[in-house]
């Protein structure tokens, strides 16, 4: 299942980032290997995104060096990033709704001939690739209006892969999705790992990441706070390092129920 | 237990996936990529037929409502009165209806972005100041009067782009401002006399009135442009028939080159009826036809429709969101400008009312009856054609019967009226039908 490397594909080494009086990310280390899925986890407000922002190339780091493939790189461009094979898929997707399915995958990297659109030659690749993810949708020439969530979803995962990327993170995939659709997304994201791509997954939701995650990275209040492998942690332990395992509403209301139950 | 943990941590609150047990076999399972639930479209006529019933109930109108619109002027105009339907009204009309539609065409382009430009008028009616002055006072040549004029226009357009782009000012504000501005700048221009007559015989003079007389011509073009038509569907279907991916068979583009063929045909006939076919129609079709496929087959078209449906997505996608947006309003003015200099050729000066009265109104209602969406992300150069036919349809039957022009503004003002009831309701309808 797991087809672990010894070099990391991305690491992170002591990475902090200062809003103004606000230190947000302290030290934090992260590591992603080849066919790995790697859940980020941490409450609101724990560093999760400004991380993210950080690989992805949207807010560098003050401080700490990112590894790609064991040599240190700089990420300070969207671009620089997307040029390493780091893919972003954010939550609010960013898909045109007017364009097509075929129109969407492509914005930004159109295939060209001789100065015009070679709509044949996308179709003909946007229909691989979506076979290739057994990713299940009408049609590709329909608007992005007519997809359900989980299928725009999907299709924005799609359009991730379309660049070849080594990492892809997602932030919060099978937010506001259904059952079934959050069911198709986690089969993406195993779909991904079979490929052997590292899979970084922001999500809040336990379930999703027990499912599909082969570790669980935890940040609070902007640092590391464990990082464990999901099939021998129990839900309960991750949820207690991202709320603070000692003192806290959690422990609190814990003892409160134990005490009741008495 | 573990209900209450994640309720009070606030983090597990959304409904709980229940996965398959074995997400591996269902991801096999899953290979067939056809989705059950889609409708596959049936061979031949009937598979035509049945997907334009299904277009019309979900509201993708098209062209359609315009078509019958104009059907029905027609029919109107031509039971009051039998020389509407004649040849010389007919090919006056599209004569005097090409100025009115390039501007009509820039316009397409900054809705489908979701803007609007509301200083095309001024913009044309400078730029035939600034050739009047050049060519008449100056003694410039005429070809270069004429290039620096469009020029003229399109720096005008790129001024308008860079305070929507850079500066963030709403283009409404901008093209407002500019409405005013540029008319002020245009009598400046035009100077104490007020009105510059052109030459009769120039360039610009022959805009409107040169016509090719031999009858070749038009049919020459219109034959030109139907088997361009069928040779490059016949193409695309080849292509996509070796590729792999669903094609048009063949029965269709046969039946869409008639469709295309009868009217091209019937328009060379009215032509060749009367004076031949008008150089203004020729430049008119071939900008609408060069702009099409600009906007359809081109990445840079691509980039205009996704800046109409996400600003922020054509961002992340890489797309040189200012740039996009400067270059589109420098093309309306562009246009502005040349639709400018064939309406100076048709009463064959530069005056102080160049470019004023009903013709910013004209020409954006032009885009939107033809079927571009005043909502952004939605629109084609050909809607700038038909619509402007519908408004000098309307223009040209009502002088006929020698009406007032404020019913004539009336009669225009409603049917605008209804081209934006028709988008907003087939907007509505394409919602709930989930294809919008």
């Amino acid at each position: 299942m797991m087809h672990v490397s010894a070099t990391p594909v991305l690491a992170l080494r002591g990475i902090s980032k200062r809003f103004g009086a606000v230190q947000a990310l302290t030290d934090v280390e992260l590591e992603i290997h080849p066919g790995e899925v790697v859940a980020l986890v941490g409450d609101n407000g724990a560093g999760k995104s400004t991380l993210v922002k950080t690989i992805a190339g949207v807010g560098p780091a003050d401080e700490g060096v990112i590894e790609w493939e064991g040599k240190p790189v700089t990420v300070d461009r969207p671009h620089a990033a997307q040029e390493l094979g780091i893919a972003t898929v954010y939550q609010d997707l960013a898909l045109c709704d007017n364009l097509d399915v075929v129109g969407n995958l492509f914005l930004g990297r159109e295939i060209v001939r001789a100065g015009v659109l070679d709509e044949v030659e996308m179709e003909r690749r946007a229909r691989e690739l979506l076979s290739t993810l057994s990713i299940r949708i009408p049609s590709v020439r329909i608007p992005i209006a007519s997809l359900s969530g989980g299928q725009r979803q999907t299709v924005a995962i799609a359009r991730s892969l379309l660049g070849e990327p080594k990492v892809v993170i997602l932030d919060e995939p099978t937010a506001a999705l259904g059952v079934e659709q959050t069911a198709q997304v986690l089969d993406l994201v195993e779909r991904l790992r079979e490929r052997g791509l590292g899979v970084i997954l922001i999500s809040h939701n336990m379930a999703d990441v027990k499912a599909v995650a082969d570790r669980v990275a935890v940040l609070r209040l902007g640092r590391n706070n464990g990082t464990f492998d999901v099939r021998a942690t129990s839900q309960e332990e991750i949820i207690s390092a991202i709320t603070g395992a000692t003192d806290n509403a959690v422990t609190r209301r814990k003892a409160r129920t134990a005490e009741g139950e008495k | 237990m573990s209900t209450n943990l994640s309720k009070s941590d606030g983090a597990g609150d959304t409904p709980q996936a229940t996965l398959p047990q074995d997400a591996q076999p269902a991801a096999e399972g899953a290979v067939t990529a056809v989705d059950p639930r889609l409708l596959v479209r049936e061979e031949g006529f009937a598979g035509y037929w049945g997907e334009f019933r299904r277009k019309m109930r979900s509201g993708e109108l098209g062209s359609l409502p315009v078509v019958v619109g104009l059907v029905i002027i027609g029919l109107v105009f031509q039971l009051q009165d039998s020389a509407f339907l004649g040849a010389e009204n007919l090919s006056n009309l599209f004569v005097t209806a090409a100025g009115t539609g390039l501007i009509a065409v820039g316009i397409v382009f900054v809705l489908i972005l979701g803007e609007i430009d509301l200083s095309v008028g001024s913009v044309s009616g400078l730029a035939a100041a600034v050739f009047a002055v050049l060519n008449v006072n100056n003694g410039m040549p005429e070809w270069l009067a004429l290039v620096l004029a469009i020029l003229s226009g399109a720096l005008v357009g790129a001024l308008h782009g860079f305070f929507f782009a850079r500066i963030g000012v709403p283009a409404f504000v901008v093209t407002l401002a500019g409405l005013l501005g540029w008319n002020g700048l245009m009598l400046e221009v035009l100077g104490s006399n007020g009105t510059i007559n052109l030459d009769d015989s120039g360039l610009v003079a022959g805009l409107t009135n040169h016509y090719f007389s031999d009858v070749a011509a038009a049919y020459g073009l219109a034959t030109l442009s139907v088997v361009a038509f069928f040779a490059l569907s016949f193409r695309d279907a080849r292509r996509r028939e070796a590729a792999g991916v669903p094609s048009r068979p063949l029965s269709e583009i046969v039946l869409r080159t008639a469709a295309i063929a009868v009217p091209a045909y019937v328009v060379a006939w009215l032509f060749n009826e009367y004076k031949g076919l008008p150089l203004a129609v020729v430049i008119f079709l071939g900008v609408v036809v060069a702009l099409d496929f600009v906007l359809r087959r081109t990445p840079y078209g691509r980039k205009v429709f996704a800046l109409g449906g996400s600003v922020e997505a054509a961002r992340r996608a890489g797309i040189n969101v200012s740039a996009i947006r400067i270059s589109v309003f420098a093309l309306s003015g562009t246009m502005a400008a040349l639709g400018g200099m064939f309406l100076a050729s048709q009463i064959n000066a530069a005056n102080q009312s160049s470019g004023a009265g009903s013709l910013l109104m004209n020409a954006i209602a032009a885009a939107v009856i033809g079927g571009t969406s005043l909502f952004g992300g939605r629109g084609k150069t050909w809607s700038a054609l038909l619509g402007v036919l519908v408004i000098q349809s309307i223009a040209s039957g009502m002088a006929l019967l020698g009406i007032a022009s404020a019913v004539q503004y009336m009669i225009t003002g409603a049917v605008l009226l209804a081209a934006v009831v028709i988008d907003s309701v087939s907007r509505k309808t394409q919602k709930t039908a989930g294809r919008a």
